[in-house]
């Protein structure tokens, strides 16, 4: 390979995919694992029966349900929601048609899908992964190509393995140095999206490297390149290392034996290149980082948790004074109020940023011998059966009930207001999930991401709280 | 896929930066199984009341842009969830094109998909376009893409570039799927040297 251009991550896994060039310079992309779940595939199944095309892969299509799936009993006594026991049993019928292997509800390995694909083994370095899901991203953490798409990009899929796309532009995050206590994966992708904006990663892939992010388990990984799409990228990744090899190693359904050696052989070339070029690059010292909190309506109004909610006046122009009003008025707060004075009505550990075994740890040492505020309803939601299953089997759930928090069935829960965890108008939420959009948890819900150990906090104390005041009482 | 050739309607002005896709179509409409039906749950969390009643200052609800077909916004519009029920909400709604300084990624793929045009033009211009969609009914604009032009009311007439690939295929409608079947040959063999050189990769 001496004497080729020095290449990325990105480059190497896309030059390894392109299976024609168009002359526009469009690629076809051949894609290796295709996870579905039951909102966005409906429309594309009905296309291709209406074509008369079938799956080309369905071995490589992987179906789930997670986003209308209660997170009560009702999973096992059947979907109260008419609409949504429609859209399941929708995708129960599709994937029988079109031979497409489906974790059925009941499964122990039913989860949000950007939980199961890594969980599994099945999502793996070096892989082209996609999905009708923005956060697709999520596997970008295993050093794969991982993008979301919508539904006629899913039919394609579907009937071709491949997809027509255009290159993106190569963006490198470097986070360097060792984060301070209190700080988690989901402090650092928040305060690279309130660095780079919403906008900041439109066009781009971005590559997240650094001593801060090697230094990262895997799930922190994973949530750090969950919410690459809300910086605007298509995808986030991290280059696969011996924590990656060591993680695909312990899963049921990975390579084993020979395959896994081989197969690390290969993941070992994909690392960017010393000398490759990158079309943007941002840096950030860990240390400057604190636990972070969003006080407006878009992911890059984000503040450490002990700042005080800003005020309109001092934007730097008419459009952004009147945006940022806009936010203080549909979140019900006051310029120059303390964010710790915020108090919240609901608590949401969970969704496919944070509802890993990790996660439920950091949300449980904090929880541990103390109890959640009056007044707030605290949920607590496992990413999927076998996340549930490990944190029985550990006694989180006895610490995180003793302590009052719910202790409920995997689903995407209150990240999307599409299933019955819901906010109701007004509610303010300490939340882990991704997206604190007007109306995201529910009409008129107020959001504030922050992570699970945040979270937690905010149970406890009762208002926006920061967890370097509650740490573990092992420790103290 | 309705072709898009040229379009001469009214547009409405949504002065604001990142309308998310939560905006534009809230989660709990997206149960539906079908294509259609989502025009009236188009921005429901601000053109309906809690008691489900019309939002009278929304502009959706106002003459005329009851009939817009053409929607001016700002900064990276169709931001957030890849949901494609967003362009699909547009289209029912009957806006064909929404122009703004840039657009978030997938929506954008998504929109052409559904013959939904995505123009991107400079801030400024599109504070002109906001000025004159202000005027309703007597500033209709025109949205060309055979010549790949906006004519604005007063017959100033602004270029905007579409990747070629997609505007040819938004010209005559074409289902890009039946394109790429002509490419499974190329698939085949892909799919037969990534079987040698990475087993782990099948199942």
């Amino acid at each position: 390979m001496s004497g080729q251009k020095p290449r990325t991550l990105f480059d190497k896994i896309w030059d390894a995919h392109v299976v024609e060039t168009l002359p526009d310079g469009t690629a076809l992309l051949y894609i290796d694992l295709h996870l579905t779940h039951e909102v966005t595939t409906p429309q594309a199944y009905a296309g291709l029966r209406a074509a008369g095309r079938g799956v080309r892969r369905p071995d490589l299509t992987l179906a789930v349900v997670d986003h209308n799936i209660a997170t009560d009993a009702s999973r096992y006594t059947g979907i109260v929601d008419p609409e949504s026991r429609l859209q399941v049993e929708t995708l129960e019928k599709n994937v029988v048609e079109f031979g497409v292997p489906y974790i059925p509800l009941l499964s122990e390995r039913q989860g949000i899908v950007h939980v199961i694909g890594p969980e599994l083994g099945r999502s793996l370095p070096g892989m082209t992964i996609v999905c009708g899901d923005s956060h697709t991203a999520t596997h970008g953490a295993m050093g794969a190509l991982a993008f979301g798409i919508g539904t006629s990009e899913v039919e394609h899929v579907l009937a071709t393995q491949t997809l027509l796309q255009k290159p993106a532009k190569n963006m490198r995050v470097w986070v360097e140095g060792t984060l301070p206590v209190g700080c988690s994966a989901k402090d650092i992708t928040l305060a690279v999206i309130g660095k780079v904006g919403t906008a900041g990663g439109t066009g781009h892939v971005i590559e997240y490297a650094g001593d801060a992010i090697r230094a990262l388990d895997m799930a922190g990984r994973m949530t750090l390149c969950n919410m690459a799409i809300e910086g605007g990228a298509r995808a986030g990744m991290v280059a696969p290392d011996e924590k990656t090899f060591e993680y695909v190693a312990n899963t049921p359904d990975g390579p084993k034996g020979a395959a896994l050696e081989a197969a690390i052989a290969y993941w070992k070339t994909l690392p960017s290149d010393a000398g490759a070029h990158f079309d943007k690059e941002v840096r950030l010292r860990a240390e400057d980082i604190a636990p972070q909190v969003t006080w407006g309506t878009s992911p890059e109004d984000v503040l450490p948790i002990s700042a005080s909610v800003p005020d309109p006046a001092d934007a730097p122009n008419e459009t952004r004074r009147a945006q940022m009003q806009r936010m203080l008025d549909y979140m019900g707060i006051e310029a120059g109020q303390k964010l710790v004075d915020l108090k919240v009505d609901v608590v949401f550990i969970g969704s496919c940023t944070n509802s890993r075994i990790e996660d439920m740890r950091a949300a449980a040492a904090i929880a541990k011998g103390r109890q959640v505020a009056p007044g707030v309803r605290a949920l607590v939601v496992p990413g999927s059966g076998l996340v549930k299953k490990q944190a029985e089997a550990e006694g989180l759930d006895v610490v995180l009930r003793e302590a009052g928090f719910e202790w409920r069935e995997p689903s995407c829960s209150m990240c999307l207001g599409m299933n019955p965890d819901k906010l109701t108008p007004g509610q303010r939420c300490a939340s882990t999930s991704n997206r604190n959009f007007e109306g995201r948890q529910g009409p008129g819900g107020r959001t504030h991401l922050v992570s699970p150990a945040m979270a937690a906090a905010a149970a406890l104390a009762g208002h926006l709280a920061d967890v370097r005041d509650y740490q573990p009482k092992e420790m103290v | 896929m309705q072709a898009f050739t040229v379009l001469n309607g009214i547009a409405a002005p949504m002065p604001q930066a990142n309308i998310d896709t939560d905006k534009i179509i809230p989660a709990r409409f997206l149960k539906s199984i079908e294509r259609s039906g989502f025009g009236k749950n188009l921005f429901a969390n601000y053109r309906y009341m809690p008691d489900g009643s019309e939002n009278p200052d929304f502009v959706l609800n106002q003459e005329p842009y009851r009939k817009a077909e053409v929607l001016i916004a700002f900064e990276n519009f169709g931001c957030g969830s890849s949901r494609e029920h967003a362009p699909w909400a547009l289209l029912d709604f009957g806006i064909r094109c929404v122009i703004a300084p840039d657009f978030a990624d997938i929506f954008h793929n998504n929109s052409f998909k559904n013959g939904v045009l995505p123009v991107k033009l400079p801030r400024a211009v599109c504070e002109q376009l906001m000025e004159d969609s202000r005027m309703g009914g007597n500033a209709k604009i025109t949205v060309d893409l055979e010549r790949e032009v906006v004519v604005r009311p007063n017959g100033e007439e602004i270029p905007f570039k579409i990747d070629p690939l997609r505007r040819h295929l938004m010209l005559n409608g074409l289902d890009d799927i039946g394109q790429t079947m002509q490419h499974v040959t190329a698939i085949d063999t892909y799919e037969a040297k990534q079987r040698a050189a990475q087993p782990w990769l099948n199942r």
